[in-house]
């Protein structure tokens, strides 16, 4: 096993085009689990990105925040501002594992790892975040909700990295992270909810419901229209229209689709006058 | 006192198996079965491995009787030819690298003719599936007491329902682990485990040695709960294969999946209850069929329903009582020891059926139970007549005030009718827990105990009974330096190694404190009566007793005690009569929960826990011991659920099988009531295992209450909820 300890950016994005099976690692908390189960994994070269303090800023512009690719959930948790402005990213920061792996778990590694059931990726895609991809050919910027084609493949190419994530500063009327999962805290998420409504629309993005977390277009046009809704049933077929879920060892299908549903209509209904007037 | 030991577990300085120093040996890992049941056809060793360099063991390298030695002896040490479940070991590897050996053991491939499996323990079997007996029937037990179907008969309502439980991983901080090395013509093992003397019978049997020749010494054990009773003498004897062969100490140190899914678990269960009731509520017959999983061989499933039966009918006067108890054999991993050892499960049913009754009568689920509820004089049903003055009417009187019953249940009803989607509830279950070994079970186990007074003056304590997380260091030296008016850094506990200390028993049945305790208070008189010292000495005189004792060169100075049952204990073994246990301990549990119709998931938002336990000997400890055991219930009651996909655990990981984390637990607000036992050291009684019993009932009548349903079945996990309230 080798690993490499680039100094700087620039350094690690040459390391990543001589050798793009080279495998970055951030907080280590997605990488670190799979030993020593999958040793193939052992034979690889890791290059370790935590000494790149240049990619560990949080930064506010005019209409964006940035998060460099090494800031962590605890990170955020510690910036009241983040909490005041984008509350939903402090929501799921709080609701990842625990305290321990907070403090480590970076939302880049979570959108890299592109787990369907992750809770980083959600808040972020509801927020129209834009992933910055770098490599030594420069920077190209791709929307998160593009980022994924299918089940763990994705729009980064072998030799980039992600060098930052950007959040556009919106005012929001709507906005909610609901995390069903099986326990309070150290918990895969096995129905992710999240909405989130600004000047630019509806955002309905859904975890654990298809192989990706995605958004749910369906949905978005029928809070974007106003259709009547009333009972959670009545969800069911746009949301179907939306998302596959599948029965696995931590759920069925079956639930996922129900919970799914429930959340949207009870969440709305707490949180949302207009829809409570379509009831 | 403080837990001795607490600080080094605490910080990480404790060094547990895994952590010992070990010079020159090799690592040892398990080839196991890759299905539910069949006959080994042949084993195939991968062609890219050079497997000289490895020591390999099979059943042929078995010095004595291919057989585990516990209750009976039809589980293999290693499968020669037939193996009954998935994960069974069959080959045993030692290399000195843990990277190469994990890679070889995939490299061996055991290739199985399947032979047909049997999983659902409640029907009977079909002939291919016969693999015990007759009928796969691994224990049948009865009870009873009066005339059960007259007085059925003549019941003016009779109430039936059938209740089950699924099996529970223990799921011990500390995987299971041990070392296994030669010293001259002696066997020693050394590793994570609750009964060192369990695990030398196991070894002497199968290794065809006497006692001399073996050694079995525990180290530092991250937490058992009745899952280190048994296993450890498999393991041990696999690393002691190993060491044999190799000339060489092996380190077996499982991983956690391998733990999951190749050890024992909590014994599914199955119970029907049919139970005459008059118009006020008293019980008049309780009909009551008990079957569990025993998974696929006998290990120690006899007495697991033997507790089951006997716990069976709650602690309730009823003069006519018939409970009949079933184990049968399925393809699984063979169900064993853990914490409540039967009584959980049949008190789990118990407790939930006296709640339909209610409902059904229209009583409150309170006063159904004081109705009912044992008062002294009257009996159990194997005959038992409780004394000792215990008010349990006080017991449930006060849990029903510390947790604010009545008001909580008015404000229930409020919330419930104007929240979208959360609803709450309270719910109670009243129960007990008959503590040390059932039966004649403690006559059989002679215990041994030794105090020994040391040249310096100070005395060691020497029992066979093990610290497992428990605090059982902690009470030993308590007991002890009471007991001789010794200060308690002047009592040593030796370290539980079968060359030095005897046979106390094994640390189960919540024995431990009451019964072995005892032994030690006794061990300390027969210590100073070997001084000539009285009990009424002042300061100091005993320590210098003993320090002239060796002065003066006599010798070894030791206080020795042997198990004596309590007086007017009779026990009928045959026909399940009389005194079950010494004691019991009694309690009632009030749980509340709330209910997220969004997700159908329940959570416990508050808990209160009042028991009788004796005299409490350590508050910290046997804190810790009640709230640590509500929390292992509310996670049976809830979350844990071993997905079983032919037989095997297929959720074998921490991420999947879910117990709860300290940000799922309520408040869990403890009295106790105290009631010296005269036959327990200090008075104490068994404390360890009665709060697995309580919760899981009392958290299922809350969700009842909240929802409206009557589940039947635990866990209760978000689908089975939504199930429930989706008909
Ligand atoms: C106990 C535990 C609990 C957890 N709970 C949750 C949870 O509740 N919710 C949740 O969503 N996740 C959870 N996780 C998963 C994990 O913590 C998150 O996905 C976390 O965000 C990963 O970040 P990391 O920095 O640790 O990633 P790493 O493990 O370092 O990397 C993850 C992936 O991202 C790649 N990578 C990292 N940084 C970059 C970069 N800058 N450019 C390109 N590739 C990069 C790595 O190569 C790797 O493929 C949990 C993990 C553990 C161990």
């Amino acid at each position: 096993m080798r690993v490499l300890m680039p100094e700087s950016v620039s350094e690690a994005l040459a390391f990543k085009a001589t050798n793009p099976d080279i495998v970055p690692i951030a907080g280590g908390t997605d990488l670190l689990v799979q030993w020593p189960g999958q040793l193939e994994r052992q034979a690889a070269s890791y290059l370790d990105l935590s000494g790149l303090d240049e990619l560990r800023t949080i930064r506010w512009t005019q209409d964006t925040l940035e998060l460099g690719a090494l800031t962590t959930y605890w990170d955020t948790l510690c910036q009241p501002r983040v909490g005041v402005e984008h509350p939903l990213l402090h929501d799921a920061a709080r609701q990842v594992g625990a305290i321990q792996i907070q403090t480590r778990g970076t939302w880049a590694g979570n959108i890299i790892n592109a787990s369907p059931a992750a809770d980083g990726v959600p808040v972020l895609m509801a927020y129209d975040a834009t992933v910055v991809l770098a490599s030594v050919d420069g920077e190209r910027q791709v929307p998160l909700s593009a980022f994924y084609h299918g089940y763990k493949q994705l729009e980064a190419r072998p030799h980039e990295l992600i060098r930052k994530i950007l959040v556009p500063r919106r005012e929001h009327d709507v906005q909610f992270f609901e995390k069903v999962a099986p326990r309070q805290a150290q918990a895969i998420t096995v129905v992710g909810v999240t909405v989130a409504h600004s000047s630019c629309g509806w955002r309905v993005v859904a975890s654990s419901m298809a192989p990706t977390v995605c958004r749910c277009p369906h949905l978005e046009s029928l809070l974007q229209e106003g259709t009547p809704v009333s009972c959670p049933e009545d969800l069911l077929e746009p949301l179907r229209a939306d998302v596959s879920p599948i029965d696995d060892l931590r759920s069925s299908a079956h639930y996922r689709e129900q919970v799914m549903s429930r959340v949207l209509y009870f969440n709305l209904g707490e949180t949302c006058p207009a829809f409570r007037s379509t009831r | 006192m403080k837990r001795l030991e607490g600080l080094d577990k605490l910080t990480g300085r404790e060094l547990y198996i895994d952590d010992l120093p070990l010079e020159g040996h090799l690592w040892g890992m398990t080839v196991r079965c890759p299905i539910a049941r069949g006959r080994v056809r042949e084993i195939r060793f991968g062609e890219g491995t050079d497997w000289s360099q490895f020591v390999i063991v099979d059943h042929r390298d078995i010095p004595g009787p291919n057989e585990l030695r516990l209750i009976e002896t039809d589980m293999p040490v290693l499968v020669a030819e037939h193996a009954r479940y998935c994960h069974e070991a069959v080959l045993l590897l030692a290399h000195p690298s843990r990277r190469q050996l994990r890679h070889a053991v995939r490299e061996v491939q055991v290739l199985m003719d399947p032979e047909e499996p049997v999983f659902d323990f409640t029907c009977a079997p079909r002939p291919e599936q016969i693999q015990h007996g007759q009928d796969n029937v691994l224990e049948r037990l009865r009870i009873v007491k009066g005339d059960v179907e007259a007085a059925l008969a003549a019941a003016p309502h009779v109430i039936e329902g059938v209740y089950e439980t699924g099996a529970q991983e223990h799921l011990y901080l500390e995987n299971n682990g041990m070392v296994a090395w030669t010293e001259g013509d002696t066997v020693v093992v050394k590793g994570s485990l609750q009964c060192p003397y369990y695990v030398l019978n196991s070894l002497t049997w199968a290794l065809e040695r006497d006692d001399a020749r073996v050694r079995v010494i525990q180290a530092p054990t991250g937490g058992g709960f009745g899952g280190k009773e048994d296993y450890p003498s498999l393991l041990a004897l696999h690393a002691a294969l190993l060491a044999l062969k190799a000339g060489r100490p092996v380190k077996m140190i499982y991983d956690r999946d391998e733990d999951m899914a190749a050890t024992p678990k909590r014994h599914p269960s199955w119970v029907r209850h049919r139970t005459g009731v008059d118009e006020s509520g008293k019980l008049l017959a309780q009909d009551i069929e008990v079957i569990l999983d025993g998974g696929a061989y006998v290990t120690l499933t006899p007495v697991v329903l033997s507790r089951a039966i006997i716990h069976a009918a709650g602690p309730y006067a009823c003069d006519n009582v018939r409970i009949a108890g079933r184990a049968m054999l399925t393809n699984t991993v063979p169900y064993g020891a853990f914490r409540g050892f039967g009584a959980p499960q049949t008190q789990f049913a118990n407790e939930r059926h006296m709640d339909v009754i209610a409902h059904t009568l229209g009583i409150e689920p309170a006063e159904l139970r004081r109705i009912n509820l044992l008062r002294d004089g009257q009996s159990t049903s194997t005959g038992q007549v409780i004394e000792g003055g215990t008010d349990r009417q006080a017991i449930l009187q006060t849990a029903l005030e510390s947790s604010e019953y009545d008001d909580r249940r008015t404000a229930h009803t409020a919330f419930n009718t104007s929240h979208p989607y959360l609803r709450r509830g309270i719910g109670l279950a009243t129960f007990y827990h008959g503590a040390g070994f059932t039966g004649s079970g403690e006559v059989y186990l002679k215990s041994k105990v030794r105090v020994a007074g040391l040249p310096d003056g100070k005395i060691e304590v020497q029992t066979a009974n093990t610290e497992i997380g428990q605090g059982a260091i902690t009470v030993f030296t308590e007991i002890a330096a009471a007991h001789l008016g010794l200060p308690t850094n002047d009592v040593l506990v030796a370290e539980p190694d079968t060359h030095r200390v005897p046979n106390s028993g094994p640390t189960v049945a919540s024995r431990t404190a009451m019964v072995v305790g005892r032994l030690v208070e006794r061990a300390c008189d027969d210590l100073r009566a070997r001084l000539g010292v009285d009990s009424g000495t002042s300061d100091g005189e005993l320590q210098r007793a003993i320090v002239e004792w060796h002065e003066r060169g006599q010798g070894p100075l030791v206080g020795e005690a042997l198990y004596e049952p309590p007086p007017g204990i009779v026990w009928d073994e045959k026909n399940y009569r009389g005194d079950a246990y010494g004691t019991f301990a009694w309690a009632a549990y009030v749980a509340e929960v709330e209910v997220d119709l969004r997700s159908y998931t329940a959570r416990v938002t508050d808990f209160v826990a009042v028991q009788e336990i004796g005299r409490v000997l350590n508050p910290t400890l046997a804190l810790g011991q009640i709230q640590g055991g509500v929390v292992q219930a509310i996670g049976w009651a809830l979350t844990e659920e071993c997905q079983l996909r032919d037989g095997a655990m297929a959720n074998n990981q921490l991420t999947n099988y879910i117990i709860p984390t300290a940000a799922d637990v309520p408040p869990v607000r403890v009295v106790f009531l105290e009631n010296p036992y005269p036959y327990g050291a200090r008075g104490c009684k068994g404390i360890g295992e009665l709060p697995m019993d309580g919760p899981a009932p009392a958290v299922a009548n809350a969700i009842a209450e909240a929802l409206g349903i009557e589940p039947h079945a635990i866990p209760l996990t978000p689908p089975r909820l939504m199930e429930l309230m989706t008909p």
